[in-house]
């Protein structure tokens, strides 16, 4: 690790602008199928007719759109930036019509570029157990290792999903996030494609990690991928999602659905690492429902895009369930986090944990909004709720917005939230030990998420140390 | 409406004000403001402006100099003092409406001048009655503090009787000027067929002090918006709140620390004991703005959950434009732990005594921050009258 920024070497220094523009290439446009510029019946019965959809899924997708149009654009509570999203610029389908492929030799040579430069083929050999690699709106690739295969575990597209596997998805499928829960999970009921469907039978703990790596390579196109994991009762999983763009000149729509399922005594773990271009608005809803003691937890790292949106949600359905949200975001100039959880107490001594860690760098605003809800006869439901600002120039913003609503006697709710800087004694302490004041200052932000990162894996938290401390090079004075 | 004259600028805003309560939409469920709200507490059909509710002064030996003197008394005599600082800012809070409502229909209430350096050692206090039937009441506080002046002032808001449903819109502006130490204190023990809004605005110049504290007993629905503005550097500002909900009582408090200088600091501190099926909602929010550096800020919210039907919402919030800031806020919802009652057994004191004791002690903390032995103990007697009817 290098501390001093101003003087690094030269093999540093290419490591890091290779890795800064890491995800900003992208190749000529080669799609067959397209539906073309903005959004209407026609271009749900499009998108159907080329997936093939059962009636089920064409009705279901335009009920989505007629809710989408129906509901007003949240800016009585969100950020008016929202208004700057133009719809009916958008392209909502783009693919080449073809399966995603088993092996990455047959993936097309400028997909299978863009994923080896994003270095996923390389991550799969080492510690995955199954990759799902998307393109815009379809996948390019999917496997999964052939001893979980005949373990029975499924993982596949959101198409083949549905068809082909209709009975263990389907009764799931819109329960945990139903259309009308908001004006984006409505649009990508509408126009969804893509996403993983997972399920692991009762009992298969699965050691390695699943992983989809979602990738935006045309401009104006909107992503909306869907992904529903069900884990069968006692069984555990751990699912890890990536994300890239390259950096165009005008806005692109991110805006994914994420349902979890997690039955009797399963666990499932589910990290996303956004690091999408500054163009991106990304407009997620996660949530997921844990039966009698399930686990379910969120671990959340949101690095890039315009705005996001993203406050993933967990239901305790059954007695003893446990829920949890781990987020660290980190806004700089021009970006918006809009982060936070929602924990939905349904059942008596179940429980919920959020920590929150935020950063904002020269102009950037972090927002945590959260909701904790304990209805009425309930018992022993606990919450702990910590959210940790930090500041790091004189224009960065930050903002808090929880809602707790505990009903009844038997429960223990806290929340506590803070804001600060790196001291100047802190920064001075480091000053006097030979170490320049950026690098301090980025040694005092890592330590700041240092406690959070540890929760990613391995190979994730060195690369989130990494990414924190390429954002927050030139970010003092 | 005014049966005396008022100044020509005065009858001009109220007729504004009409005008405006006219065309301002009434709180919809997409506001902000009045989340977890309850819209339905503001149909106010038949209720009609009250046109001699019941309002006694009790009022200390005063130095020379000092204003104290009715609101429609100073309209007359002290016109351009009041013009100068009668509601100069629309409430943030979602209850523009009804400020509207109160500033086209405010007649009675209490104005306060206290001029530079002089000190007023006891409080000057306010009974307001609430009387008739399906009567509106608008009482107004205006109280103002030259520099280094001293002052503290109690509201305090009941009923006739136990019967007659009435409706009182307060407003309260409190203008502390520079170094000056200004205390409010409100004592809400309504009937529990009337409602309340209650609107304060302070404002804290360059090293003053302000503390409002809000005691709310009675009514069956309340609204208190409190917002708090640190405009000059060194200013402090306390805002302090005890609450006792109980049966189906509802309290709603929404409060406001806007930091616009820096080097200030506030620190809220509201309380509620809730019984019964009594619901609460408190939302907070600290907003600190762009070059307001080296601000201190901050903001709890404790609910104590005294039976298994009470609800507690609270919402608080941050909004950080500067650096150099140190904020927190926290908000705990729980009830006595079984350890603390067992302590107080331990010792002879039945359960439902020690209950009782812990409750208070809950409230008294907020209660002594207030500084000001007679308001304390005037607040701490609401509450003791309070905990007697349950």
């Amino acid at each position: 690790m290098s501390y001093d920024t101003s003087t690094i070497d030269q093999e540093t220094q290419d490591a890091i602008s290779v890795d800064q523009a890491k995800g900003d290439f992208s190749f000529p446009e080669n799609h067959k199928f397209d539906a073309g510029v903005g959004l209407s019946s026609d271009t749900i019965d499009y998108i159907s007719n080329v997936k093939d959809d059962p009636d089920w899924v064409r009705e279901f997708r335009h009920k989505g759109l007629k809710t989408f149009l129906d509901k007003p654009m949240p800016t009585n509570w969100a950020t008016k930036d929202l208004e700057n999203i133009d719809f009916d610029k958008i392209r909502y389908y783009l693919s080449d019509g073809q399966k995603p492929k088993r092996s990455w030799d047959e993936v097309p040579p400028e997909v299978l570029e863009t994923f080896e430069r994003l270095g996923v083929p390389e991550q799969e050999r080492a510690f995955l157990a199954g990759v799902e690699a998307q393109y815009d709106s379809e996948a390019a690739y999917s496997n999964v290792k052939e001893e979980l295969e005949k373990d029975g575990v499924i993982f596949v597209n959101s198409t083949e999903g549905l068809k082909e596997h209709e009975e263990i998805f389907r009764p799931w499928f819109g329960k945990v996030i139903p259309t009308g829960d908001n004006k984006f999970s409505a649009l990508n009921s509408a126009v969804f494609s893509g996403g993983s469907f997972i399920y692991i039978p009762k009992g298969l703990k699965v050691k390695h990690p699943l992983q989809a790596y979602f990738r935006i390579n045309s401009e104006n196109f909107g992503q909306f991928e869907r992904t529903l994991i069900i884990a069968d009762e006692g069984s555990e999983v751990m699912y890890m999602e990536g994300c890239t763009a390259p950096k165009f000149e005008t806005s692109t729509l991110h805006s994914a659905v994420v349902e979890l399922v997690a039955m009797k005594g399963a666990k499932i773990q589910y990290i996303t690492v956004q690091n999408w271009s500054s163009n991106v608005f990304n407009l997620v809803t996660k949530r997921g429902m844990a039966h009698e003691d399930a686990e379910i937890r969120w671990i959340d790292c949101n690095i890039g895009s315009r705005l996001t949106m993203k406050y993933p949600g967990v239901v305790m359905k059954g007695e003893r369930a446990r829920g949890e949200v781990i987020s660290i975001a980190l806004a700089n100039n021009g970006q918006h986090q809009d982060t936070g959880a929602k924990m939905i107490h349904a059942a008596n001594n179940t429980t919920s944990n959020v920590v929150s860690k935020s950063i904002s760098v020269g102009e950037g605003r972090s927002t945590y909004r959260g909701q904790v809800h304990i209805p009425k006869h309930l018992k022993g439901c606990k919450n702990n709720t910590e959210c940790d600002a930090l500041l790091i120039n004189s224009h960065s913003k930050t903002d808090t917005y929880p809602a707790i609503t505990v009903r009844g006697n038997q429960h223990v709710t806290q929340h506590e939230a803070s804001v600060s800087q790196v001291s100047e004694e802190m920064l001075f302490y480091m000053e006097q030990r030979g170490i320049p004041e950026g690098a301090a200052m980025s040694l005092a932000v890592n330590g700041f998420i240092n406690e959070l990162a540890q929760e990613f894996p391995m190979e994730y938290s060195v690369e989130l140390k990494r990414l924190v401390e390429l954002e927050m090079e030139g970010s003092v004075g | 409406m005014m049966t005396t004259t008022v100044p020509a600028w005065f009858a001009d805003l109220q007729d504004e004000a009409r005008a405006e309560y006219d065309t301002h939409p009434m709180p919809s469920r997409r506001d902000e403001t009045w989340r977890f709200g309850n819209l339905k507490q503001l149909d106010f059909g038949g209720y009609t402006p009250d046109e001699g509710s019941e309002i006694r002064f009790s009022i200390p030996e005063l130095p020379d100099g000092v204003i104290c003197v009715p609101f429609e008394e100073a309209l007359e005599k002290h016109s351009d003092l009041v013009q100068k600082y009668f509601m100069r800012n629309e409430p943030r809070l979602g209850s523009q409406k009804f400020a509207a409502l109160h500033k086209a229909n405010v007649k009675n209430g209490l104005f306060v001048y206290v001029p530079d350096n002089v000190q007023v050692e006891k409080p000057i206090e306010v009974s307001h009655v609430l009387k008739g039937s399906n009567k509106m009441t608008f009482p107004h506080t205006l109280v103002v503090t030259g520099k280094n002046a001293q002052v503290s002032v109690l509201d305090r808001f009941s009923s006739a009787n136990d019967d007659d449903a009435n409706i009182c819109i307060a407003v309260n502006d409190l203008i502390a000027g520079e170094g000056s130490r200004l205390t409010y204190c409100a004592i809400q023990e309504l009937n529990l067929v009337s409602r309340m809004i209650q609107i304060n605005e302070t404002s804290v110049g360059k090293d003053a002090t302000a503390k409002a504290f809000t005691m709310n007993s009675g009514a069956q629905w309340a609204r208190n918006e409190a917002l708090s503005i640190l405009e000059g550097e060194g200013a402090h500002s306390d805002m302090l709140s005890c609450s006792i909900p109980s049966g189906t009582q509802q309290f709603d408090q929404r409060t406001f620390q806007h930091h616009a200088a820096p080097h200030t600091n506030s620190d809220l501190l509201y309380k509620n004991s809730l019984y019964g099926n009594a619901k609460t909602v408190f939302s907070g929010l600290i907003l600190v703005d762009e070059g307001a550096h080296y601000t201190d800020a901050y903001q709890t919210c404790r609910n104590l959950m005294m039976d298994d039907t009470a609800e507690a919402n609270s919402m608080p919030g941050l909004e950080i434009n500067a650096d150099q800031v140190k904020c927190s806020h926290g908000s705990t919802s729980a009830t006595i732990s079984d350890e603390e009652i067992f302590y107080l057994r331990a010792r002879g004191i039945p359960p439902h005594k020690a209950r009782r004791l812990i409750a208070r002690g809950f409230s008294a903390e907020a209660v002594e921050k207030l500084g000001n032995e007679a308001l304390e103990d005037a607040v701490l007697e609401a509450v003791e009258r309070k905990f007697s009817t349950l």
